[in-house]
């Protein structure tokens, strides 16, 4: 009993411990290849680790596009983004979970609906209204379509609103609290978890979005991560592969160190939405 | 004459009261919803609707539209390109759906139990979800390097064939159907994982109690129970498997080097290039 409960556990770790292996290995080679030399990356005999670890490829990517700028880029548009999503989604489910007001259920469908559409439908009409705007090569054209909310966002949020006992309210409504008072001091606090879920799901969201500022983008340096790196894997660099190591490296590095201090919240929050 | 006047007053004001308290909080919902409503109405609801309209006519995006019924449809079902996207789009999503279906039940069938480490295996399984599409589509493109990528050395130096991964269309699909598999098992996982956990556990005991084995424990109550799971992942991994398109762009030069994988993908190959948008516009549409 003792010694095939042993053998099961230890069967069981190998079988996860080699999945883990494949999880981990090609963020392993990407960052290996990073640090190695093109005479090292092209050889039919590579090793893990490079035979003499080299910064060229970091310092070329800066040369080849404007590294820096572009992360600064993406950094200042995925916050602006996160942060505008917080406060407008959950201003919008405190309505749906809180408000009475006509035509509150048919709006909700309509918001339902809107998470069903693929992205692709709406681009290049999407695109329309941007350029009719004037935002096209702007930081607007980034921000503004997603700054005001997202849809899943304000659904997510109203389930976890409906959840919390209005009895809470009452005493507030009493000492003649209004609905602004309400949402910020009582129901914002208590949906704490929540926030940091649609917050996280946000930023890896933007933080990786590739089709919305390849299109609404032309400029170099208003370019963000994710389309940088593609550029340069499309252009006459694209064959230095310890270059384009660099660049992924430098991208998906960020989001790795969020995940990992938030994994707990991330891990939950991916259970809570599906449970939902 | 008082008394009348108290009746009808106590019958009266309520009602006043309730319908400004109501007014009250249309327009509390009206300043609250303001922001959602302007940004999904402007950036999702108008250019669905606009995009359905722009399908019926032959815009271009710059000159002056006129209406031509269903041409584009017509012209769209004769198209070649169209049928072999939809095919493609079709192999991938068979590919990719009973795939990553299975294996990341499997990892949270292997995780749902009580053990040291759990958290450290979701964590590792789930970093390539949370990872930028287009870095794990050039990482993999190197891995996938007919010549000096590391998939292709490891599998020469075992004696095996070396295909061109990339090189081939079907073996391209099937190519790009591991990579989405590696990347998004992680987070299939964790949803089944919540599932398997909102299983009571009475009926676990109960079965074993009444000499249940664990395939039959597993057939007959895990996978019944898991059902709403595996309904949600089979419709979210459906969802993404028609819109895949990073994943392509990337490993394939934007589908012009080999047959695009989805409809997603001719569409960015033909659609940003053509001067008639309307024709390419309602492809996503026609199947949303």
């Amino acid at each position: 009993m003792k010694i095939s409960k042993i053998i099961g556990a230890l069967l069981l770790h190998t079988t996860l411990i080699a999945g883990a292996t494949i999880a981990l290995v090609p963020f392993i080679w990407m960052v290996a290849t990073s640090f190695k030399l093109p005479s090292d990356i092209l050889s039919t005999a590579p090793t893990w680790l490079p035979r003499e670890p080299t910064f060229r490829n970091y310092e070329l990517l800066f040369s080849y596009i404007p590294f820096l700028r572009q992360f600064i880029n993406t950094l200042f548009v995925t916050i602006v983004i996160v942060l505008g999503q917080l406060l407008f989604s959950s201003m919008g489910a405190y309505a749906f979970a809180r408000l009475r007001f006509p035509g509150r259920d048919g709006l909700f469908l309509v918001f339902l609906a809107t998470l069903m559409v693929p992205n692709v439908v709406t681009l290049i009409p999407a695109f329309i209204v941007v350029r009719n705007l004037g935002w096209v090569n702007t930081y607007m054209a980034l921000i503004g379509p997603a700054v005001l909310g997202s849809a899943f966002a304000t659904f997510l949020l109203r389930q976890f609103m409906l959840t919390i006992p209005a009895e809470l309210e009452e005493a507030a409504k009493i000492d003649g609290a209004g609905h602004f008072t309400i949402y910020w001091r009582i129901i914002l606090p208590l949906v704490r978890p929540a926030l940091a879920v649609v917050g996280i799901f946000a930023f890896v969201a933007f933080w990786n979005d590739f089709l919305w500022p390849l299109v609404v983008i032309n400029s170099e340096s208003l370019k963000v991560l994710t389309v940088g790196i593609a550029g340069l894997a499309s252009g006459p660099y694209g064959t230095d592969w310890g270059v384009l190591m660099a660049g992924s490296t430098l991208t998906v590095m960020p989001l790795i160190v969020v995940f990992l201090a938030l994994q707990r919240h991330v891990i939950e929050g991916v259970a809570i939405s599906g449970l939902k | 004459m008082t008394a009348t006047d108290t009746t009808s007053a106590t019958a009266w004001r309520p009602s006043r009261r309730r319908s400004r308290e109501r007014l009250r909080e249309s327009l509390y919902a009206a300043v609250f919803l303001a922001p959602n409503v302007l940004g999904i109405g402007l950036f999702v609801v108008v250019p669905v609707i606009a995009g359905l309209a722009i399908s019926f006519t032959n815009w271009d995006l710059l000159g002056e539209a006129s209406w031509i019924g269903i041409d584009n449809y017509v012209a769209l079902w004769s198209d070649a390109l169209f049928w072999t996207s939809l095919r493609n789009t079709l192999f991938y999503t068979v590919l990719v759906i009973p795939g990553g279906l299975i294996l990341s039940l499997l990892l949270a069938l292997g995780l749902s139990g009580k053990m040291r480490g759990i958290r450290f295996y979701q964590a590792i399984f789930f970093l390539p979800y949370v990872s930028s599409t287009v870095a794990i589509a050039l990482v993999w493109k190197w891995i996938y390097n007919p010549d000096y990528g590391v998939l292709n050395v490891f599998l020469r130096g075992v004696g095996l064939p070396a295909p061109n991964w990339l090189g081939d269309p079907t073996l391209a699909l099937v190519s790009i159907a591991i990579v989405s598999i590696w990347q998004t098992a992680g987070y299939n996982m964790v949803l089944f994982v919540a599932g398997l956990r909102a299983i009571p556990k009475h009926y676990y005991e109960a079965a074993r109690i009444d000499g249940a084995g664990p395939i039959t424990i597993f057939f007959k109550i895990t996978l019944p129970l898991l059902m709403p799971t595996i309904f949600f992942v089979s419709a979210t991994s459906l969802i993404a498997s028609f819109q895949v398109f990073n994943l392509v762009f990337v490993m394939t030069k934007g589908g012009r080097a080999i047959p695009p994988a989805s409809m997603c993908s001719t569409f960015g190959r033909t659609g940003f290039r053509s001067s008639k948008w309307g024709t390419h516009r309602q492809w996503p549409t026609s199947f949303s």
